[in-house]
């Protein structure tokens, strides 16, 4: 029943944070003169009658509050608008850029957990030896590069020599993986790498960090002192407790880049949500940001109450209330 | 601090114990952030960061003298030496140009300098704002509570949720992208993770018996926050402060790349490589001398940040003693040290801080 308790009272706030978020952004755009898109859309010598004839059409005219109102009784019915320049349906928008940016944070998530867990696990129990201390170094390259300059360099080193030298697996740009699997990773695995150099570091120094606290503690001496094995101390005892932490920063790292992982689909022109949401911000494209940040604001709600659960589930100390 | 306290008291003892006190006073005669210096001497890797970005900053600083060495202001184009037939950008050491031109044909190495004043301007001014707000907003909701405390605090977990890539590109679009609006928009990333900090730190200070005292002899909020929790505080902020100057110097440079930063003509590091994205097949060094100023600025600073930390963790007092007795397997003295579960104020000072510049 507690359980049940926790969903409805997160579920409730979730909702309301959407909502907070979204009349956020929604006021935030018309702290800008709202002529600017008609004008971008009537074109160079647009007279003033096209500009407010345009401006009318979009519905730009009427009161803010009224917009705010035909933009929520929309909302409700499950219709985030139209896109003001393709008239295209945001909801069919978000359909399309959903797999690029899928498909990145899968891939990267599977190879940085990798990474950085098994790293941080060999780091922690072989403190200060010579891996210990390169890996040290590594993280703090990869937590000091900004993720464009690892793509852009990807793509200068790896990306240009192996096209010049006939070896055209690995392309930038995105193929949907219904053109063969082969296809679908050449295109996605610099992004992968991009992706997962940064959160690698991240995660290395994190289980690195629980693990070396959690081996100090006094249930680790007893059960060496039990007689077990190390690797069952380690494994076990060890970093079953040490990775909580990393679960809870998973959930809320995949939330987030779900909602926009905007500099890798950049760099490697995936044009995943990230990217379209930021040419729309260019744009002053209204109807498409909206949409993007209520996706991006339910991807980081809904990780945090997956996250909370998980906690519950993996660490007996919490009580979920 | 605490040994400043002690020192007090041993001036006020009795005159009989004067001359004990004259040993106390040579034994106690430093402070903490000379202890932290003669640590931080002692590191290596702190120290040459901290050369490291003494060169930087010096090179930023003194960027219009390599103009006038090199006679190529940092925003006019050489067509005709800079520029190839082809109009591709001319290698380093061509006529004049130590690390060769850009795509217009400017000269590439007096663009980084006026790139480094950018990042490094932004990067210190950002750090500051968002420490004195950090630490004004942390102090007041750990010192007052209640209300306040719910509000400040539910504020600042809210800032540190926040999709913050997303939020920061629309305030750049609807404020106009300049610097003042980066400069605006990266400060206020910046306080909620100090702010976080320092509620739990005044939390724990206020209970302490001198802050009591302290307000027994009649201090007000005020003076007791000021003269009596900051100092304290000093230390913490002081190692997150140093590790999030590369990270808003990454931010920049992020939302300079993405176009809504540094607006060309003006040079800055993230325009520069999103420009040389346009000549990948033909200037390697349009791309490689850039990204490697900003990586070895943002490297440097989180190298000495780290050192800083170790160096003022009461704890590496006991490590350096070790060390000394036991040559370099005193190094393993860290790691029981560490593992032993004792616990520190530092050990929390850094928490896990995002990368600025997002995915």
């Amino acid at each position: 029943m507690a359980l049940i308790g926790f969903l409805i009272r997160r579920i409730l706030t979730g909702i309301v944070v959407i909502w907070l978020v979204t009349t956020g952004a929604f006021f935030l755009f018309f702290a800008r003169p709202v002529d600017t898109v008609a004008r971008q859309l009537a074109g160079h010598a647009a007279t003033p009658q096209v500009i407010a004839e345009v401006t009318r059409n979009l519905g730009l005219n009427q009161p803010i509050l009224v917009q705010y109102w035909h933009f929520i009784d929309g909302l409700l019915h499950g219709n985030l608008g139209y896109s003001y320049f393709t008239g295209e349906s945001v909801n069919m928008m978000l359909k399309q850029d959903l797999p690029p940016t899928i498909s990145l944070v899968i891939g990267g998530t599977i190879l940085w957990l990798v990474v950085g867990i098994s790293v941080g696990i060999i780091s922690a129990t072989r403190s200060r030896s010579l891996f210990d201390r390169t890996s040290n170094v590594l993280v703090l390259i990869g937590l000091s590069m900004p993720v464009f300059v690892i793509g852009e360099l990807l793509i200068l080193f790896v990306f240009v020599p192996a096209n010049e030298h006939g070896f055209h697996w690995i392309q930038t740009g995105y193929a949907g993986i219904s053109q063969g699997f082969g296809t679908w990773a050449g295109h996605m695995i610099l992004p992968w790498i991009t992706l997962a150099a940064v959160q690698a570091a991240v995660y290395t120094r994190l289980t690195r960090g629980q693990l070396l606290d959690t081996l100090g503690e006094d249930y680790i001496r007893t059960a060496r002192a039990k007689g077990l094995s190390e690797r069952r101390v380690i494994f076990k005892h060890g970093v079953r407790a040490a990775l909580t932490p990393v679960v809870s920063q998973l959930g809320v790292d995949v939330g987030q880049l779900l909602g926009g992982v905007v500099v890798v689909e950049v760099v490697f022109g995936l044009g995943g949500i990230g990217q379209t949401s930021v040419e729309a911000i260019f744009t002053d494209n209204l109807p498409v940001i909206i949409g993007f940040v209520i996706l991006a604001a339910v991807f980081v709600v809904v990780a945090n109450i997956i996250v909370d659960l998980v906690y519950a589930l993996l660490d007996p100390r919490v009580r979920i209330a | 601090m605490s040994i400043t306290g002690l020192e007090v008291a041993g001036q006020g003892a009795a005159a009989g114990e004067a001359a004990l006190d004259a040993d106390a006073a040579k034994i106690q005669g430093r402070s903490q952030w000379q202890l932290t210096w003669r640590r931080l001497r002692q590191d290596r890797v702190a120290m040459v960061s901290l050369v490291v970005i003494g060169i930087i900053i010096l090179l930023a600083v003194f960027a219009p003298a390599f103009v006038a060495i090199t006679h190529h202001p940092p925003n006019i184009a050489y067509p005709n030496q800079g520029e190839t037939a082809a109009g591709n950008p001319v290698p380093p050491g061509t006529a004049g140009f130590w690390l060769g031109t850009d795509g217009t044909g400017r000269d590439l190495f007096i663009r980084i300098l006026y790139g480094a004043r950018i990042s490094l301007f932004v990067g210190f001014v950002t750090t500051a704002i968002g420490t004195v707000a950090g630490v004004s907003i942390g102090l007041m909701a750990g010192y007052f509570g209640g209300i306040v405390d719910t509000v400040l605090a539910r504020l600042t977990d809210a800032v540190l949720a926040f999709p913050y890539v997303v939020l920061a590109l629309a305030l750049a679009v609807v404020l106009g992208p300049s610097l003042k609006v980066i400069i605006a928009i990266i400060s206020f990333f910046a306080w909620a993770a100090i702010a976080r900090i320092v509620r739990g730190q005044t939390l724990s200070i206020k209970e302490k018996e001198y802050i009591e005292a302290a307000r027994s002899l009649g201090a007000g909020p005020f003076r007791i926050m000021v003269l009596d929790i900051v100092p304290n505080l000093l230390a913490p902020v002081l190692v997150l402060a140093t590790l999030y100057i590369p990270q808003a110097v990454v931010f920049e440079a992020t939302l300079s790349y993405l176009g809504l930063g540094i607006q060309p003509p003006t040079a800055s590091w993230g325009n520069i490589l999103a420009d040389a994205e346009n000549f990948y097949q033909v200037a390697w060094w349009y791309v490689v001398f850039p990204a490697a100023a900003l990586l070895i600025t943002t490297l440097a600073f989180n190298l000495f940040g780290d050192g800083i930390r170790d160096a003022m963790d009461p704890r590496t007092e006991r490590l350096f003693a070790a060390g000394r007795a036991r040559g370099r397997r005193g190094r393993r003295a860290k790691r029981q040290v560490l593992a032993d579960g004792s616990e520190s104020d530092m050990s929390h000072a850094a928490p896990y801080v995002p990368p600025a510049g997002g995915s």
